[in-house]
């Protein structure tokens, strides 16, 4: 049951993916990353992770692609036009994707550990306390500088388009 | 003139009471339209308003007939030039030998007012010399396809009736 | 002669064999499980759309009797077949596309308008069990934030729609209502941090139960373990008010019933309803989003923001007002019965919500759109952070 799933949904991962770099249009690309996002979602409940997948849904999809949307709304964005594709660039893509697999394997390779699969966490608590009980007891300090940095980088933004700086 | 906005205080500005207020307002209503008290509709086809139609309702157009049964309309088709969507069509006939009225020398053979076009605008009873057009105050016209929303002469005669006075002008005509 | 005996000799020694292995599989916990949500989740929908299409025509009489009317009274007894009479003229419509319009997602908009007010339902308990059966589809751990994920993607239908409709009334339709949901979501999420916080969960189920034991979240105070038999003796009820009332239970019922404020009003302005309505403004945007639409696919829109409503309702309900609990009436455990009542009284709940959306909807004019923002950024957003430190501070001191 659990291995359907998982084929269903990463195989409708990848096709959206696809969709992501290949459709021409702004709108559908938004579209297919929005789906690909859900169907990520779909992939963390098939491993009993809620949150993450709830979490996933409701910041990626639900806020960021949104305003993503809104933005390809707004400013009326064109589809793409085709650009002939050049031997060299054609070159360089398989080159770049040669790497990354050669790079992958070594790294799978280095340790057997990898490619075992990792027994699920035993946890009597809820997934949610989990997630917090480590950052906030394990993680504190990481946390909270993250959360301060975050604060400095909002505030720089609502400085940056305030339309006069006084 | 300068209207000065009243300052909200801190009260008001939190707009619930408003709110409130505004809330109790509609449930008055909602509770006496409820119990059926000042409900303003009239349920149209068991009511009709037609006892509190005005005098100068304009209705449907008709043709009228004076008191000696002769058809008032002449056919000078004034009428069918004033319209301004064309809805009248009249032939003109000429009234026949040894007809008593047979000094009007026309009458209209056929009188035609399509409902579909008409807009009530009143302009054929007011230009009509023989005031053999009037607006009643029919105003439910209905057919089911184009050709039912004619009116033919017959029809017309029908819904107009006999109208008493006004003209007398072809009885002091030898 | 019993009941199987009885009914086995209509079929083919075969056939009864196999209707019998078939029923011993249905009896087994996963196919058990199957079939019970199976049918809790068809008999769940076809509920509300029932209930859908009679809050369309609630709608509808409500606003008139307010306005000294009668409204559609013709169809069936007092009007009472109009939804089905409105819904086979929409059915009988033509399905018109414009022509400048992007034909895919022009017509997917208006199923992505339906789609997720149902998928909340999946979540929401409506009742305590039946049989044993619990009724609640899926009572997931993260339930809370999952209604809070769908809302934030049903916004999808109506920006699609407007983008795809590729006509200026739909566009700015579109525009305000993202603009919109994405301001209020935020106030809307953190409005509930401090019932997560006083609760410790974010199942609605334990939201509930939580509410079973401890009080409404909008009440006060909550007489402890009061039942028929306490009624009789007043002395055991008086025990058990002065047990329920506390300083700590008054003490915390401020930053809720701060959160049930800016929660039901954020939920206005999150399924579009009057006095926030900006994105379908009619005088302004003739339909708003949904101008281009005709026949079903205005029907989806349509039917999707009272399913909206309608969710939005039984959240309010559930999180706030005890969802289906009801002082004295215990839970399903108690007999069948009970367990359907506890679903009815889920259901009156919502419907008195429900009236309370249309009542303010012919009450309050419309909000100007600067005016909305305001509103949700400049005091919704910042009372719910303050409400949050104010529930922490509060249940740091009560927990002591
Ligand atoms: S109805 Fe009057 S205006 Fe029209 S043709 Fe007859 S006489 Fe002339
Ligand atoms: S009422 Fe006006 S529109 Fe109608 S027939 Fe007379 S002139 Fe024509």
């Amino acid at each position: 049951m659990q291995l359907t799933l998982f084929w269903i949904f990463s195989s409708l991962m990848i096709l959206f993916g696809l969709g992501v770099i290949t459709l021409r249009s702004p709108v559908s690309c938004a579209m297919c990353l929005v789906s690909s996002f859900i169907s990520l979602a779909a992939l963390f409940i098939t491993l009993d992770a809620f949150f993450i997948a709830v979490i996933q849904i409701l910041v990626a999809a639900g806020a960021v692609m949104v305003l993503f949307l809104f933005i390809i709304m707004l400013l009326n964005l064109q589809a793409e036009e085709c650009r002939r594709l050049r031997f060299p660039v054609i070159l360089g893509g398989i080159a770049t994707i040669l790497c990354f697999l050669i790079l992958l394997s070594q790294v799978l390779a280095s340790n057997p550990q990898f490619l075992e699969p990792i027994p699920a966490l035993q946890s009597t608590l809820s997934d949610v306390k989990m997630i917090g009980m480590t950052l906030f007891h394990s993680f504190n300090l990481p946390f909270q500088i993250i959360g301060l940095l975050l604060l400095v980088a909002t505030v720089g933004v609502v400085l940056l388009s305030r339309r006069t700086l006084k | 003139m300068i209207v000065h906005r009243k300052k909200l205080n801190w009260i008001e500005k939190l707009y619930l009471p408003a709110i409130l207020g505004g809330l109790a307002i509609t449930w008055k209503h909602f509770k006496k339209s409820l119990l059926g008290k000042g409900v303003i509709t009239m349920q149209y086809p068991e009511e009709k308003w037609d006892a509190h139609l005005p005098a100068w309702y304009r209705g449907a157009p008709t043709l009228v007939k004076d008191e000696h049964g002769r058809e008032r309309c002449v056919s000078c088709q004034l009428c069918e030039f004033i319209c301004p969507p064309r809805a009248i069509t009249i032939e003109p006939m000429e009234i026949p030998e040894g007809d008593p009225w047979r000094k009007v020398e026309k009458a209209p053979q056929k009188f035609d007012i399509d409902m579909a076009r008409c807009i009530y605008c009143g302009l054929c009873e007011e230009v009509c010399p023989e005031q053999a057009i009037y607006l009643r105050k029919d105003y439910s016209i209905t057919g089911l396809n184009r050709t039912e929303m004619i009116h033919h002469k017959e029809k017309l005669y029908e819904m107009g009736g006999v109208m008493h006075g006004l003209v007398f002008k072809w009885n002091e005509k030898k | 002669m019993d009941a199987s005996n009885f009914i086995s000799q209509f079929f083919s020694p075969a056939a009864w064999t196999l209707l019998k292995s078939l029923g011993h599989l249905l009896m087994t916990p996963s196919g058990f499980f199957i079939w019970t949500t199976l049918l809790k989740s068809i008999i769940l929908l076809a509920v509300i759309l029932g209930l859908v299409s009679y809050t369309v025509y609630a709608e509808r009489r409500v606003s008139a009797l307010i306005q000294d009317r009668l409204g559609p009274n013709r169809v069936g007894w007092q009007g009472l077949l109009q939804p089905i009479a409105d819904a086979l003229k929409l059915l009988l419509k033509e399905n018109f596309t414009p022509k400048s319009a992007n034909y895919f997602y022009f017509r997917l908009a208006s199923k992505l308008a339906m789609v997720p007010p149902v998928l909340v339902l999946g979540v929401l308990p409506f009742g305590s069990s039946l049989f044993g059966v619990p009724m609640t589809i899926a009572s997931i751990n993260v339930g809370a934030l999952y209604v809070l994920a769908i809302s934030s993607i049903s916004v999808y239908g109506i920006v699609l729609a407007g983008w795809s409709s590729n006509s200026k009334y739909p566009f700015l339709g579109g525009i305000r209502s993202s603009s919109q949901m994405i301001s209020y979501e935020l106030s809307l999420a953190l409005s509930l941090i401090p019932v997560f916080m006083i609760v410790g969960s974010l199942n609605l189920d334990e939201i509930v139960h939580y509410q079973v034991s401890h009080g409404w979240m909008i009440a006060p105070c909550w007489p402890q373990g009061m039942n028929f038999h306490t009624l009789l003796h007043p002395l055991v009820l008086w025990k058990s008010f002065s047990a329920g009332c506390s300083l700590s239970q008054f003490l915390l019922w401020i930053p809720l019933c701060i959160s049930f404020l800016i929660f039901f009003i954020s939920m206005f302005a999150e399924t579009n309803r009057l006095p926030f309505d900006l994105p379908e403004a009619e005088q302004e945007l003739i339909g708003g989003y949904h101008t281009e639409y005709s026949s079903m696919g205005f029907a989806l829109f349509f039917l999707g923001e009272y399913t909206a409503m309608i969710a939005g309702a039984s959240v309010i309900t559930t999180l706030f007002l005890g969802g289906w609990s009801l002082p004295l009436i215990p839970d399903g455990s108690a007999g069948w019965w009970w367990g359907l009542i506890n679903i009815a009284v889920f259901f009156t709940k919502i419907i008195l919500l429900l009236f309370i959306f249309i009542w303010v909807r012919w009450t309050i004019p419309r909000f100007r759109f600067d005016q909305l923002m305001k509103l949700g950024w400049y005091f919704f957003f910042e009372l719910a952070v303050a409400n949050i430190f104010l529930a922490a501070l509060l249940l740091a001191y009560v927990k002591k």
